[in-house]
């Protein structure tokens, strides 16, 4: 403990650098351009800038790139308070409070709410990682490949039970995830498989090719499709709205408490923030005194799915970090820049890295401070991105987009290949098939399949290897719980229901 | 959620052939991963399973849930509702068609030209903006994508004739 300390101001320092500090202040403004702009969001923004750290030091690199994260998470509140435009997923629920008070005169309040509880969210979600991820990260350095296979399982489990879309949906996005992650060269036995003999796949599919498809050009064409006209409220923010705020905002601490505690549990299971920010408004107008005022315009009805998300998003670095399993399509991205930059994901990273790990545990820390401070400060800004017409940024994306699929590999290929996933984003997104799990599963294939072989291959092909010790089998039942909750749910208020009838 | 909830007014494709077409689709790449995983063996070989075992398996859940799928697809949709509005296609393919020839166009035009030359199009086509402002946009951001990556981040992009035509 105390030398985890001991670490973290060593990590401060490492980040203090001027030019560590520069990669911050740019990450954070590109983070909330990137968050503002249709079709840009955190996961594919990041994917397509990996290429330009590529000759960063990892350190450096892990900064601006978390950095842009958090000003994607910012800058979704942006939108959805002025334009009733949800920049991302995340931020939905923000709308159905934020817009109205915009609507009404309020936009500062609004934002400052918003800004503030984004900002508490990350930092309850920064302490949690500072004081659990050694701990797990230590505990998991014992795992053999049963263990490591069984928290695959839980993690994908949990998206099929716990995401909003139909479950056979979900397993079957998921399924095709792995199997593109399949394509390619067998990492056990060397094998070229499912290639069908095209050169172009012998490497298989990359997965930021598939971030920036299906996030990217998937999200064009549904803006497209909706229609181009945003319309929105001016932004005022002065000292004197944010002083008041701020002033108000203690009242809601039990709301701000609750919604950091959702927002770290949905966060470190994959089902990531947008739930964390439904559940968070959902039980805050259940619970509040004026929760019937939900939806005119309650400051309370920010505070509480802004909290919660940026809780949620700052938490899914926690099992990327320590376990190598990243809880978000986002920190999958940044999982993706770990092995590019060679280092390996996974507990090791607490042993062998402890530069960089705590380099970027210090990171979130500064970061969620400068983001406050820029998004504060410079919030008229950013709403003008948005008043430049799509038919000028909508182009210009599709560039940018193409730019950073090409830069992966270098590799014009990656570019027709981006295209194809775009419009299989767009058709899945429509049809309800959830693309996160998708995205996971293609990063995580190779290394969930390793580990279920050499597991079979210990227990000479006996499924009972998984279930052998007590720490295993319980990962296990917990994942088959995650994977039938919606069942149990049923089953459980069936039986109750004719007890209190 | 329905998704179908926004395409308001408007005749269209209907929701639920899109819906089948999609699951139809994911079982021909299922059964593609199976036939090729059967190709290099799904069975027990010397170094434990062979490189074909999980990807088989994986097709066979693909399987599975497409088929629960297509009889969700056919039972909740009862085919009057739209995909989306023949308009509102209209405008999601002013996206993919150019996009497409850009995406082949890379190649032999080279990034620089072939973005620029996106731009102009899409500006001028969905936009009708005006050719000055065009041009200044369509030239303005190639050249400070060149100076971004080539110059600054050292990141070379393809190029074309144009780029061989000025010596850069």
């Amino acid at each position: 403990m105390i030398e985890d300390i001991g670490n973290l101001f060593h990590g401060f320092s490492v980040v203090l650098q001027p030019y560590n500090i520069m990669l911050m202040v740019l990450g954070i403004t590109l983070g909330v351009i990137i968050g503002v702009l249709p079709g840009l969001g955190g996961a594919n923004g990041i994917a397509i800038l990996l290429p330009l750290t590529f000759s960063m030091s990892p350190t450096s690199a892990i900064i601006m790139l978390s950095c842009i994260y958090w000003g994607a998470l910012f800058g979704g509140a942006i939108t959805s308070v002025l334009f009733n435009i949800p920049g991302e997923p995340w931020s939905v629920a923000t709308t159905f409070d934020g817009y109205p008070m915009a609507q009404q005169g309020k936009a500062g309040e609004a934002l400052t709410a918003a800004f503030t509880s984004s900002f508490v969210g990350a930092l309850f979600a920064v302490i949690m990682i500072t004081l659990l991820a050694p701990l797990v990260a230590s505990f998991a350095l014992e795992f053999g490949p049963p263990e490591i296979f069984s928290v695959y399982f839980l993690a994908f489990c949990s998206f099929v039970g716990l995401s909003k879309e139909p479950p056979f949906k979900t397993i079957a996005a998921m399924m095709i995830g792995f199997a593109l992650g399949a394509v390619g060269l067998d990492q056990m036995t060397g094998q070229l498989r499912l290639t069908f003999g095209f050169p172009h796949l012998l490497s298989g599919f990359d997965f930021l090719i598939a971030v920036i498809g299906l996030f990217g050009i998937g999200e064009i064409l549904l803006t497209m499709e909706e229609g181009l006209n945003f319309r929105g409220n001016s932004a005022k923010i002065n000292p004197r709205v944010v002083w008041q705020t701020w002033k108000e905002l203690p009242r809601y601490w039990a709301t701000s408490l609750r919604s950091c505690l959702i927002g770290c549990w949905m966060g470190i299971s994959p089902a990531g923030a947008t739930p964390a920010s439904f559940m968070s408004y959902g039980i805050a107008k259940r619970v509040a005194k004026n929760g019937k005022n939900f939806g005119k315009g309650e400051i309370e009805g920010v505070v509480a799915p802004e909290t919660a998300a940026h809780a949620a998003g700052t938490a899914a670095l926690l099992p990327m970090l320590s376990l190598g399993v990243p809880g978000s399509p986002t920190a999958a991205v940044l999982l993706g820049g770990l092995l590019i930059w060679g280092l390996q994901p996974g507990p090791l990273l607490f042993v062998e890295q402890k530069d960089f790990v705590w380099g970027l545990i210090a990171s979130m820390y500064l970061g969620n401070v400068v983001g406050l401070i820029i998004v504060l400060t410079c919030v008229p800004l950013f709403a003008a991105i948005l008043r430049v017409p799509f038919s000028i940024i909508g182009p210009i994306i599709l560039v940018m987009c193409a730019i950073g699929a090409y830069t992966v590999h270098n590799n014009t290929f990656d570019v027709v290949m981006m295209l194809v996933f775009g419009v299989a984003g767009y058709l899945l997104k429509k049809t309800n098939y959830p693309l996160a799990p998708m995205v996971l599963a293609i990063v995580l294939g190779d290394k969930a399949e390793e580990a279920f072989r050499q597991s079979l291959l210990a227990s000479q092909g006996s499924l009972g290897v998984f279930f052998s010790t007590k720490l295993v089998s319980t990962i296990m039942v917990l994942g088959l719980i995650a994977l039938f909750w919606p069942m149990i749910q049923e089953g459980w208020s069936r039986i109750r229901r004719p007890a209190t009838a | 959620m329905s998704e179908s909830s926004h395409s308001s007014g408007g005749a269209g494709p209907s929701h639920r052939s899109v819906e089948i077409g999609v699951a139809l689709f994911m079982t021909l790449l299922a059964a593609v991963g199976i036939a090729g995983s059967l190709k290099v063996g799904i069975g027990w070989g010397a170094e434990g399973p062979k490189a074909g075992f999980f990807p088989f398996y994986i097709s066979v859940i693909v399987l599975i849930s497409c088929a629960v799928n297509l009889v969700q697809a056919v039972r909740e949709f009862t085919g009057r509702e739209v995909f989306a509005s023949w308009g509102q296609l209209r405008q999601v393919f002013s996206v993919v068609i150019p996009t497409t020839v850009y995406v082949f166009a890379v190649p032999s035009l080279g990034m620089y030209m072939s973005s620029g030359l996106l731009i102009a199009v899409f500006m001028k086509w969905i936009g009708r903006y005006s050719w000055l402002i065009v041009a200044a946009i369509a030239i303005g951001v190639p050249i400070i994508t060149y100076v971004m990556f080539e110059r600054w981040f050292l990141v070379p992009l393809p190029k074309g004739p144009l780029e061989d035509w000025l010596g850069l």
